[in-house]
């Protein structure tokens, strides 16, 4: 159904990890050893009741819940907390929330078996394993209530953090129970509840998070405020794998409030008494640069490297039926996709606090991965792993940027110049831009064949950076990069034939990483794009097209009518404007989507109507849902109307907003989001509206003017030439 | 060193030793610890380092302390003080504006001046006051809609 499934499962083969497996959520009941220390983040102080790591409940009856997954803007701690609090039947207005600490044992995310926060499968993840942790504790505290009241447990009930004994009137505050509920034996398999009854899944709530946020008290990595904080700002070499050659100082030490100058391998750093006074101590450097091995690199020649890669056969992903004979016999259709490097520019720039001593680092960031922070800083200084105390924070967005440690790792090297003062390390937003791990090029070929109006054998080969390789190497297995294929393997069409290659092809002198979206970005846009040309090739209608392909997938094909209906589709359209639809199975997700836009005689595009149907399962937070989806397909329409990172002697060529441009409020029309009702279990939805937005766009333009874009993003020029009006 | 300098902000009288040249954004947020005001660009193209002066939203990454003067300072710590601040608040709250909120302190800010100044915006005035401030996140759909609820309130 998804990657996630995939890697849960290439993990599981693994030996050295089948331990961590076992020793892993559901049996875990014990709780870190941590004081409790700010912002937030702590543990169980004595006379609480806490049956597993995720809930504390105090004598007064305070109910605290742990976030295994981290809050960066997607509104999981709002979900998390519901899921919680609808097992535990907690007060839910009372309910505090607290950041976990690092520890994959007690945190670790079910899918990657490491404490991260990605592909979307926060909720998909932990559904089970969070109902799990909340009824536990209910049924424990039912029983301590039972036997002081010498009744049946099944004859109590328990709501809003009361065990209540119905017969009676009897009613008994959690808080006042737990001194003997921590007598009670954990149940193995404690009855869940039936959705029907769910009080808070599904039910409109504030969100936990936002009051906060909007009077600007939240605190996020880059607010942290500490004595005698020190604050630097860095540049690292702008050509990947250079070092630094020479620097001559000596104007930057000369400015006032510049403190120190430290030259560390591939990074120089200023350190001052304010980001400006570092900030302009940077300025005045003069850095010479040993470039190393890419300084020649540029984007002409990774394309050329990725276009060669993608001409060879790759590894297997997946194969029903005999695609060389059905390709050989038949009228065939090929095409081939192409996707830039893009940067993930979270409005929070890169940033870390450190402070490190003789025997200990202390760590402050926003970052989707508490505990590999944790450990590789605690390989880089050789301290002992409990020693590196790692403070999580809200991030001012993640987008797959915060699943790298390396704000961390060069803060630390920073540190490692000091006396022990705690240094606060913001990189400016050209060091963002510059020094990201860049969402891979990629290039889809796509080979098809037509039988009475459907497609009758489909061969899909995807080449690009393996990111799973570097980031997650048990889950790189035979060559395929699982995520890289995921929606190509996924594909929702009845097709009697597929054959899906993956080819990895690393580019010269540039880092890739997870970008919001990940591996679907590039199968759902080359899909979704060529089965819009081959319903043109048939003379189809292209949601007619796809639906008559959808018999083993009704709910998609129900989004699809869905959005068909809500969105006017088929209705007249003035001239040089036209509706472009998507359908994906991504995350586990059922979505349709149709871009409406207006293309004008320069190739400019201009965003008028956006409509979405999904079906998620069930809606933990159906406004979340929606919101996520509007927020996602912007992102993904960003990248398709603007997004692409390129490479000149080795270094990155955008830098800033002002060239590495973003939609603005002006050019964001009204979007439309239908969430279908269901009973299935939830699906993922953070990364869904990315992988949406590009394809429905795409064929908007198509359709407004003929023009078969096959890469992102759009070529105006390519546009203005090709329409026909 | 120059003089120190008096900083009237969010109706308070703050005296910090700062360069000329340095920018409010920096003042606020590492001399005075007000760090609700966010650095995303140091440009002026993102709007999240958005403050009032006098009532009209200024980019403060790009404007030097010594340009301030005597005028009145509002952040997001006090906007809410104002009447069209603490209608688009509440209004950001209604509609969950919110994602990452990284970037909304800036968008309070700019909603909140266009509130003050133009108390039932059109389309056309919330797309001329807003534009400069970018959410990565892609709340603008549910900005353009809290903008409006914030104008009825």
């Amino acid at each position: 159904m998804s990657a996630s499934k995939e890697i849960a499962r290439a993990l599981t083969r693994r030996e050295m990890l089948r331990e961590a497996a076992a020793g892993g959520l559901l049996l875990a009941f014990h709780l870190p050893a941590l004081g409790r220390a700010a912002p937030k983040q702590g543990g169980a102080a004595k006379g609480q009741f806490a049956p597993n790591a995720f809930i504390r409940i105090d004598p007064a009856g305070h109910t605290t819940l742990v976030m295994p997954q981290v809050e960066m803007g997607q509104g999981v701690y709002t979900s998390i907390a519901l899921i919680l609090a609808e097992e535990l039947d907690a007060d839910y207005a009372q309910v505090s929330l607290e950041h976990a600490p690092p520890s994959d044992k007690l945190y670790g995310n079910p899918v990657f078996q490491l404490q991260a926060t990605g592909n979307s499968n926060s909720i998909r993840a932990f559904w089970i394993p969070l109902r799990t942790a909340g009824a536990t504790a209910r049924a424990m505290l039912v029983a301590a209530a039972a036997r002081q009241w010498r009744v049946a447990p099944g004859s109590c009930t328990a709501s809003s953090g009361q065990v209540i004994h119905p017969t009676t009137g009897r009613r008994l505050g959690y808080g006042t129970l737990i001194e003997q509920a921590q007598q009670i034996p954990p149940p193995a398999k404690p009855p869940l509840k039936n959705p029907k009854d769910f009080t808070l899944i599904g039910k409109p709530r504030q969100r936990y998070d936002t009051p906060d946020k909007v009077i600007g008290k939240t605190v996020y990595g880059i607010d942290v405020m500490l004595p005698g904080m020190r604050f630097a700002t860095i540049a690292a070499s702008p050509v990947f794998g250079g070092k630094v050659a020479r620097v001559d100082d000596s104007a930057a030490r000369a400015l006032p409030g510049v403190h120190k100058v430290i030259v560390a391998d591939d990074l120089v750093a200023v350190v001052g008494d304010h980001i400006w006074a570092a900030k302009q101590g940077l300025e005045a450097l003069a850095i010479t640069w040993d470039e190393g091995p890419h300084a020649q690199v540029g984007s002409p020649e990774i394309w050329e490297d990725l276009r060669s890669a993608s001409a060879k056969d790759g590894a297997v992903a997946k194969s029903v039926g005999d695609i060389n004979h059905a390709l050989s016999s038949g009228e065939r259709y090929d095409a081939a996709y192409e996707l830039p490097f893009l940067a993930h520019a979270t409005m929070e720039p890169m940033n870390c606090t450190v402070q490190l001593k003789k025997d200990s680092c202390e760590i402050w960031l926003g970052t989707q991965i508490m505990s590999r922070v944790q450990g590789t800083v605690a390989k880089l200084t050789g301290l002992p792993l409990e020693k590196v105390i790692v403070h999580n924070h809200y991030l001012g967005g993640g987008f797959g940027r915060r699943l790298e440690p390396d704000m961390a790792l060069k803060a630390v090297r920073v540190a490692q110049q000091l006396d022990g003062e705690p240094v606060k390390v913001i990189w400016t937003r050209e060091e963002d831009i510059q020094h990201d791990y860049y969402r891979p090029q990629y290039r889809d070929t796509i080979s098809a064949t037509l039988a009475n109006g459907k497609v009758a054998a489909w061969k899909y080969k995807v080449a690009g950076s393996s990111v799973m390789a570097r980031w997650l190497p048990p889950a790189f297995q035979n060559g395929i990069d699982i995520d890289a294929v995921d929606s190509a393997i996924d594909e929702p069409y009845d097709i009697p034939i597929v054959h899906v290659e993956y080819v990895r092809a690393e580019p010269k002198g540039v880092p890739t990483g997870f970008w919001r979206g990940v591996g679907p970005n590039n199968n759902v846009f080359a899909t979704e794009c060529f089965m819009d040309e081959l319903a043109r090739k048939v003379g189809k209608d292209p949601i007619a097209f796809r639906t008559n392909m959808l018999g083993k997938n009704p709910r998609l094909k129900a989004a699809l009518e869905l959005v068909a209906e809500k969105s006017h589709w088929g209705q007249p359209l003035p001239p040089r404007t036209g509706r472009g639809v998507s359908a994906q199975i991504s995350f586990a997700s059922f979505i349709a989507t149709v871009v409406e836009a207006h293309v004008d005689d320069r190739g400019e595009v201009t965003l008028q109507r956006v409509t979405c149907a999904v079906d998620t399962g069930i809606a933990v937070s159906p406004d979340t849902i929606v919101a996520q989806l509007q927020g996602g397909l912007i992102f993904g329409l960003t990248a398709a109307l603007y997004g692409e990172i390129t490479i000149e002697n080795g270094r990155v060529r955008q830098s800033n907003f002002n060239n590495y441009r973003m939609l603005r409020v002006d050019q964001v029309p009204d979007i439309e989001v239908h969430v279908i009702a269901s009973e299935e279990p939830p699906g993922g939805i953070g990364e869904t509206g990315t992988t949406a937005g590009p394809p429905a766009l795409r064929n908007a333009i198509y359709a407004a003017t003929g023009v078969a874009l096959r890469r992102l993003p759009i070529d105006r020029a390519a546009i203005a030439r090709g329409a026909k009006t | 060193m120059p003089e120190p300098k008096q900083l009237n902000i969010n109706g308070q009288q703050r005296t910090v030793d700062a360069p000329d040249d340095m920018p409010l954004l920096w003042v606020l947020r590492d001399l005075l610890g007000l760090t609700g005001t966010k650095f995303g660009c140091g440009i002026a193209q993102c709007g999240a380092c958005t403050v009032h002066l006098e009532g009209k939203p200024v980019r403060s990454c790009v404007l030097p302390v010594s340009a301030v003067g005597s005028r009145a300072i509002t952040t997001i710590e006090g906007v809410g003080a104002t009447p069209a601040g603490a209608r688009v608040q509440k209004a950001w709250l209604d509609l969950e504006v919110v994602q990452c909120g990284y970037c909304q302190s800036g968008q309070i800010m700019s909603a909140s001046a266009l509130l003050a100044s133009t108390p039932q915006p059109q389309d056309s005035d919330i797309n001329a006051a807003m534009a400069g401030n970018i959410c990565r996140c892609g709340t603008y759909v549910r900005i353009r809609a809290a903008i409006k609820r914030a104008a009825q309130a």
